[in-house]
């Protein structure tokens, strides 16, 4: 028992908590370490069609807990990667047809042969948020720069820290044009309102949809810049002190062409 | 014209105003989340004023109300009376310790030498936690 189990979660739903458990899970993989990737979303399993995977499952968590097969036997290998591997969610049964207490114990027993535990969490503060909460040690947020997600955000990271939780956020899918015209929240404003350590600034990019759709992770794509950015995202968790690229900082040339667009 | 000055200078886009509106929303969201810190504010407040004045616990009312840019506290707290002050000018009523009898006794003078202290009983209409002095004509 030694992984670290890291929940990723948002309160606002389609944000990208999977893109980041898949894109981030990856990265860690292909920097050697053992990742185990749980989706905790019952009822809207997304990860494996995320990573491709979604034809090779067997078993389930479901199954896991109910004691049906054992973890070792549900979780998928991926071949691209071969340190990583994930235990899909159930597809057909409800959200509580899990406890806290057997979900945190398939996340302790997949510790047992890991360095890292991801947590694909559901939308929302329910009982699937909280399972996925409860199995884990330290949180990953995830929100866009917007309000309504920001909000939500606010909220999961309330309640994590009330559980005494560590919390790191990823900002997704900045649009820096946007932030220099002064029409979307910068990095910095996010942070000041969260009051939260900031882990990661990704950009929305379009190759994202592109990649999903072939069911590959975007850091597979050696020419695409998300790659980079995950790779410092993964390094800064792993404790490296990696500094954050400053392309979201509001500059007077920045108005000038958002002024210019506007007007 | 007018908006592409307002946007080059200073004056930027939307994003100003979600920080603003987040602000707001969120202060507003962590007071509801907080019923018991609210509750122990409104406490220390009727402690504090009640050395002042005498309130009538029964009818506080303690809100939170948006006004603009800004979350504002409105504490409305009956008067029942004000309390007469003591020799050193402070507490009598409902103070958390008792005082101490001040030995010397030169400069304040008998309090039966002041105008007595109205003592209005149970206003119809409550007060605002402003507190009102005595007049001393
Ligand atoms: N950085 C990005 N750039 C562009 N598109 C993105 C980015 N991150 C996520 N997306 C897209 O946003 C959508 C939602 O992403 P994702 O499924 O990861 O969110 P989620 O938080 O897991 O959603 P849910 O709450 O439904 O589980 C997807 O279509 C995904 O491709
Ligand atoms: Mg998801």
């Amino acid at each position: 028992m030694s992984a670290r189990t890291i929940v990723v979660t948002s309160g606002k739903g389609g944000v990208g908590k999977t893109t980041t458990t898949a894109n981030l899970g990856a990265t860690l993989a292909k920097r050697g370490r053992r990742v185990v990737l749980i989706d905790a979303d019952i009822g809207l399993r997304n990860l494996d069609l995320v990573l491709g995977l979604e034809k090779r499952i067997v078993f389930d968590l479901v199954e896991v807990a109910e004691g049906r097969c054992q973890l070792r036997q549900a979780l998928i290998k991926d071949k691209r990667f071969d340190s990583l591997s994930i235990l899909p969610a159930a597809q057909t049964r409800e959200k509580d047809a899990i406890t806290p207490e057997q979900f945190a114990g398939i996340v302790e027993q997949a510790a047992d042969v890991s360095d890292y535990v991801l947590i694909d969490s559901p939308a929302g503060i329910e009982t699937g948020f909280r399972n996925a909460v409860a199995g884990a040690n330290e949180a990953i947020v995830v929100t866009t720069p917007e309000v309504s997600a920001i909000r939500d955000a606010d909220r999961v990271v309330g309640k994590i820290a009330a559980a005494g939780k560590p919390i790191r956020l990823i900002v997704n899918r900045l649009r820096p044009e946007m932030v220099r015209s002064g029409d979307m929240l910068s990095v910095d404003d996010v942070c000041d309102v969260l009051s939260v350590e900031l882990l990661g600034i990704v950009p929305d990019d379009e190759e994202v949809i592109d990649t999903t759709n072939r069911g590959e992770p975007i850091v597979l794509n050696e020419s695409n810049r998300l790659r980079a950015i995950y790779d410092k995202v993964a390094r800064r968790l792993e404790g490296e002190l990696v500094p954050f690229t400053s392309f979201d900082n509001q500059t007077f040339f920045g108005r000038l062409i958002g002024a210019m667009k506007a007007g | 014209m007018i908006e592409f000055l307002k946007r080059l200078f200073g004056q930027q886009g939307s994003s100003a105003t979600a920080k603003e509106r987040l602000r707001l929303v969120l202060m507003t969201d962590h007071l509801e989340l907080a019923p018991e810190m609210i509750e122990a504010m409104k406490r220390d407040l009727v402690e504090l004023i009640s050395r002042y004045v005498e309130v009538d616990r029964e009818r506080i009312e303690v809100n939170f109300e948006r006004q603009d840019r800004t979350l504002a506290m409105l504490a409305n707290i009956p008067i029942l009376g004000v309390n007469r002050p003591n020799g050193n000018g402070a507490v009598t009523h409902e103070a958390p310790k008792p005082q101490p009898e001040p030995v010397a006794t030169v400069a304040a003078p008998p309090s039966d030498s002041k105008p007595p202290v109205r003592k209005r009983k149970r206003r119809k209409k409550s007060q605002r936690a402003r507190t009102q002095l005595p007049s001393t004509a």
